[in-house]
Order: structure tokens, then sequence, then C-alpha cells
């Protein structure tokens, strides 16, 4: 499990964003934030413990964990 | 790099999908592809049935076999899908006036039957793709454009009214608890005969604004702190459970299902 999620990491596709704020508020780590345009961004990247959450409760697919690029 | 999930099961040409900022019907169309996703169904044999209403939208998005049809009478066009093609897994999505209101006779009726469909119940408490109008699960006092002192009403309990009409499988999730939605989902797919989920979302364009339930976030907040499991709550002191609603799996049990009973009486004329 470890090794698999040091590949993972965190992607957002800001287009489909829109802004709710709920990945953000139930971050477990609180990493996650709002950007200059209302969309969230990464705000700690090392502190993120890759848990998934953001991406479960994300209604828009405009979070989640992938392969690091 | 695409969601791994929105890739495999939903049409990304139809994505982002039209629901407001922070609408919780996102979070469980996602579960109900996860539970197909998990359950290794073949997205050729699995059909999805909806009426009228933001949460109907939900098949335009979703890559499977899918019908879009009538207010209220998803249940009625799934009925005959079922009928005509027993193997597939037929999944309706409806919301809570779509089903509870205008629907209301197909879903107890379904559900006496006991056929083998799947109802998955996008519960705000609201029309929202109208306006705002209290539907059949709009609590007491709370408002409406069509309520704007509060409505008299009582509201539904629509997992309640599936078990009393005959359902097998019974369940009330939310969109915060996902889970436990995710397993439920998974478990009403599985069930071999009539199951509703109804899986309680959040609509904080029009429910929320109007009942003044702040921003998606509070509006999720709200659902963490007031639902708790039936089985947890079994085990807290009163106090602790005082205005708390509950949620889990209600009913699960065995019983003749239509489409096999209907391919008895075939087999028994043939003879």
């Amino acid at each position: 499990m470890a090794d698999s999620k040091e590949n993972l990491t965190i992607h957002i596709n800001e287009a489909w964003c829109k802004g709710c704020g709920i990945c953000i508020a139930f971050c477990p780590k609180k990493v996650l934030g709002f950007n200059e345009n209302g969309k969230v961004t990464m705000l700690d990247r090392e502190n993120c413990i890759k848990c998934g959450m953001c991406q479960m409760r994300c209604p828009d697919f405009a979070i989640f964990l992938g392969g690091k690029e | 790099m695409n969601h791994p999930l929105a890739e495999g099961f939903f049409r990304m040409e139809k994505l982002p999908h039209i629901w407001c900022p922070g609408c919780g019907h996102g979070i469980i169309m996602a579960s109900i592809a996860r539970a197909i996703d998990k359950l290794g169904l073949d997205k050729d044999k699995v059909c999805i049935v909806s009426g009228i209403g933001c949460s109907s939208r939900a098949p335009g998005y979703m890559d499977f076999n899918t019908l879009h049809t009538t207010h209220g009478r998803a249940l009625a066009f799934a009925t005959g899908v079922k009928l005509a093609n027993p193997e597939l897994e037929v999944i309706v999505i409806a919301g809570d006036g779509d089903l509870s209101a205008i629907g209301g006779n197909h879903l107890i009726h379904a559900a006496r039957r006991n056929i083998g469909l799947t109802t998955i119940c996008f519960n705000n408490n609201i029309y929202g793709m109208t306006g705002g109008q209290y539907s059949p699960t709009t609590p007491t006092s709370e408002k409406g454009t069509t309520a704007p002192y509060g409505n008299i009403d009582k509201p539904f309990d629509i997992t309640q009214l599936a078990i009393g009409a005959g359902a097998t499988y019974a369940a009330k999730t939310t969109a915060y608890h996902v889970p436990q939605m995710d397993k439920l989902m998974e478990a009403a797919i599985a069930h071999k005969g009539f199951s509703l989920v109804e899986a309680i979302s959040i609509c904080p364009t029009y429910y929320g604004r109007k009942n003044k339930k702040g921003s998606a976030v509070d509006m999720m907040n709200f659902l963490k702190d007031s639902f708790i499991d039936h089985k947890v709550a079994e085990k807290l002191p009163p106090e602790k459970k005082e205005g708390k609603f509950l949620i889990g799996e209600f009913l699960n049990k065995v019983e003749p299902e239509y489409t096999e009973q209907y391919d008895k009486i075939i087999a028994q004329l043939k003879k």
C-alpha cells in the first residue's frame, strides 16, 4: 500500500471545478485551498496523505488521485 | 490525465455536468458507478432509467444503456425493460418528487410486486429543476417557493414507504457518508427483488438558500452531524440520539422475484 501511494499524486481538473469547497473543508490534513479563480488548488503537497477523501466527496470529478506524470 | 471513474463509466464529452456548485447529486452518481465497478457488472448488461428532474439528468452522463423517460414514470418504463430482458441489471434514478409524488403509485406497486429493480432516490427535499417548489419530503415548516410561509405538510419517509409497500431491500444514506453509501449501493444492486436506496442529497441553490442553510459545506456538515447509523444509535443513550436521523440498511430479505414468477407461468403453460 505504501508503495502504491508513493506513485500517486492529487490531480486537479480546474475546468470542471465549480468551487463548492467541499473537498477543502473535509480534507483531514487541510492541504487544499482556493486559488485566485475561486477553484481548488493544492497548497501543501508534502503533507497530503493521499487518503482520497477529496476525490470521494467531489461532486464534479474535478479532483482525484492518479499516477505521477 | 483523466479521472479514472469518469473515464471508465461516464460520457466524457457530456462532462462537466450542469448540476449547481455543491449539489450532492454528483457524489451519489459517482457512488452508483463505483458500486457497478466493484460488482464487476458488464456495462452492456446495465440499464439506467430515470424520469424528470435534476437527479434524472444522471443517465445522460452515465455510459451504460440509458433511458430518460417521463415525469414519475421511470419505474413503469423500467418494469417493461426488466420483463422484456430479465438478465439486465436495471437501475432507476429518481428524485424525491419524481419518485414519491408524480410516480408515487409506480413506486408502491413496483415494491409490492418485488420486481428486480434497484431504485436510487436522490432526495434533496425540493423540486430543484423548476425553482424550489416544496416536495413530499420537504420537512414541515421549511420553505419552498410554493410554501413561502413554511410547509404545513408532513414529509414522507421514502425508505419506510418502500418497506410498507413490500420492497425486500431498503436503505438510507447521505451524500456525506460516502463509504456507507458505496456499500449500500452495492448490496442494493446485487439484491434479487425490489431494492431501494434513499440517498439524502443537498441542494444549496434552492432548498439551502430558501431555508438559510448556508453553503454546500454547511449543508454537508449538517448531514455529518445529524445522521447516524441505526445500528450505532441502538447502543447510544437517548440524549445522544435526540434530533438525529437514522440511516443504514433497514431491510434485507428474500422473497420470490416478479420476473422469475412470470417466467415460471410461461414455462408451466408451455408444457
